[in-house]
């Protein structure tokens, strides 16, 4: 059973989220990196670009596949987790403490709240079993 | 394709009792990997020993005075030259001299032959190979749902599979195969494989799968052996330079292309389906060929993926992967031949991304003997 942390929110994608402030923080979910199985790499964007919601913003690939990793929140790159590239094995390991990737500074500090609650997000993935 | 539509070999519940992730692998259901993951699967096999399910393949049975004549003349590599107890690597070849599929060819006597063929193609070699036999004075035999093929290699596999078989393990050369028991259980024991390590392909009745299976991760435990899935099978073969039919090989990929040429005998008597073809091709000089090459900058090189030499698009990845082992990203690529040899700068398109990329020498990776 995947690991889904009650205080975060997360996207259909697969993509975690948390909020402080302005910032958010975002990540793969368990269930995510699980299916992706070793990851080896991640293509990270730019500290500066500008992401849409809901828009590719890069890759995390792991022995066997690629997978892009879409942003559920609009805003801009303001770090990218740089450890990652020497141990990119933290998202398996740790998908929601070490394994972040990416902290955006969001267009619309409101526009977490319509994402999915742990609840739904678990009803979410029993749904597609 | 549904689940339930799915083959399975006798292990499928074995796979899932120990976390088999199972996938649809050319219409059979099986684990691409198990809860260690591909990266520990992978080093196990490198460095201690790994156990892989590989019942899929297809097993083809040629029996009668005429089956050396017969197979000689249907695959590339010379039959005459195998002694009982032998095996060698081959090719199913067409007449265009395209590959209809790659194969070993075991010899357990002068009139009896066994082919040893990939899973996702076993219905086609059947076909192909019914369909050429003509007049020739033999018995053909699809026995692929009759037997299980269980791999054990890695540096241990030797030591392992020993304390499970009276028969001495180190009297069996390198592409040498005997029949003797594995933990009571008759078997034919091969030592042969697909990883680039030392160990031993062991083919028995499909009903003892299961014992087979369990009493080589037993007898393995201490020496740290894992079960290993299709992913980690993939990545070994990869860093061994081996081919895989639908990548390096194909209906449309001559042995040559391939880097096949050491198992294409154009002068072995009686030629065999497509040697003209191949022996023109030679002549004329090949026009692409399968090149090893690793990523000089951040990026993973996959299968289908562009080669650029210069600005010029000049060739595709054929296989693609991090190599877990040498810790590299690593892959085989169809390239003209005068950009073929080690040392050739390239760049890989990585969806819009020109990367940039060495060509090196096959094998990758080569175990010290």
């Amino acid at each position: 059973m995947s690991n889904i942390p009650e205080n975060l929110r997360y996207s259909k994608d697969h993509e975690w989220v948390s909020v402080d402030g302005d910032i958010a923080t975002i990540g793969i979910t368990d269930y995510a990196q699980s299916s992706l199985g070793d990851v080896v790499y991640i293509d990270f964007p730019r500290v500066g670009d500008k992401v849409e919601a809901h828009a590719a913003f890069g890759s995390v690939e792991s022995v066997k596949a690629v997978s892009e990793i879409f942003t559920p929140i609009a805003g801009e790159v303001s770090e990218v987790n740089e450890p990652l590239n020497d141990a990119p094995e933290s998202v398996n390991t740790d998908p929601y403490g070490e394994g972040w990737m990416v902290k955006i500074k969001m267009d619309n500090p409101g526009e977490a709240d319509g994402l999915l609650s742990s609840v739904e997000y678990e009803e979410y993935l029993s749904s597609q079993e | 394709m549904s689940e339930n539509d799915l083959k399975r070999t006798p292990l499928n519940a074995a796979h899932r009792a120990l976390g088999g992730k199972m996938v649809d692998f050319g219409g059979w259901d099986m684990p691409v990997q198990y809860k260690a993951g591909v990266i520990e699967e992978h080093m196990a096999t490198r460095t201690r020993a790994g156990l892989f399910d590989v019942s899929h393949m297809g097993e083809i049975l040629v029996e009668g005075p005429g089956a050396i004549a017969f197979v000689n003349g249907i695959t590339s590599n010379d039959v005459t030259a195998l002694a009982d107890g032998q095996a060698h690597y081959s090719c199913l070849t067409n007449e265009e001299g395209g590959v209809v599929d790659d194969l070993l060819v075991y010899r357990f006597g002068p009139e009896k032959l066994l082919l040893v063929v990939n899973a996702g193609t076993t219905d086609k070699d059947w076909d192909w190979i019914s369909s050429h036999k003509g007049d020739s004075d033999v018995k053909l035999t699809n026995q692929s749902p009759d037997y299980c093929q269980i791999a054990i290699q890695g540096p241990q596999a030797t030591e392992i599979l020993q304390g499970l078989t009276d028969t001495d393990l180190a009297g069996i050369q390198y592409y040498w195969f005997t029949e003797g028991t594995v933990d009571g259980i008759d078997s034919i024991i091969s030592r042969t494989g697909y990883t680039g390590e030392d160990g031993f392909e062991v083919y028995a009745a499909a009903d003892r799968a299961g014992q087979l299976w369990n009493k080589m991760l037993d007898a393995g435990a201490d020496a740290g052996i894992l079960p290993c899935g299709l992913a980690a099978r993939n990545t070994l073969r990869l860093e061994a330079g081996m081919s895989l039919y639908g990548h390096e090989l194909g209906d449309n990929i001559s042995p040559l292309e391939a880097g096949l040429g050491w198992i294409t005998k154009l002068n072995k008597e009686g030629g065999f389906i497509g040697r003209d073809a191949i022996a023109k091709q030679k002549e004329a000089g090949l026009t692409r060929k399968i090149a090893g090459f690793e990523m000089t900058e951040p990026g993973i090189a996959r299968d289908g993926f562009d080669v650029y030499i210069g600005d010029e698009k000049s060739g595709m990845v054929t296989s693609g992967s991090p190599a877990p082992y040498l810790k590299k990203n690593i892959g085989l690529a169809f390239l003209p031949p005068e950009f073929a040899k080690p040392g050739q700068e390239l760049k890989i398109d990585i969806r819009g991304k020109k990367v940039a990329a060495v060509t090196v020498a096959t094998p990758f990776y080569k175990r010290e003997k």
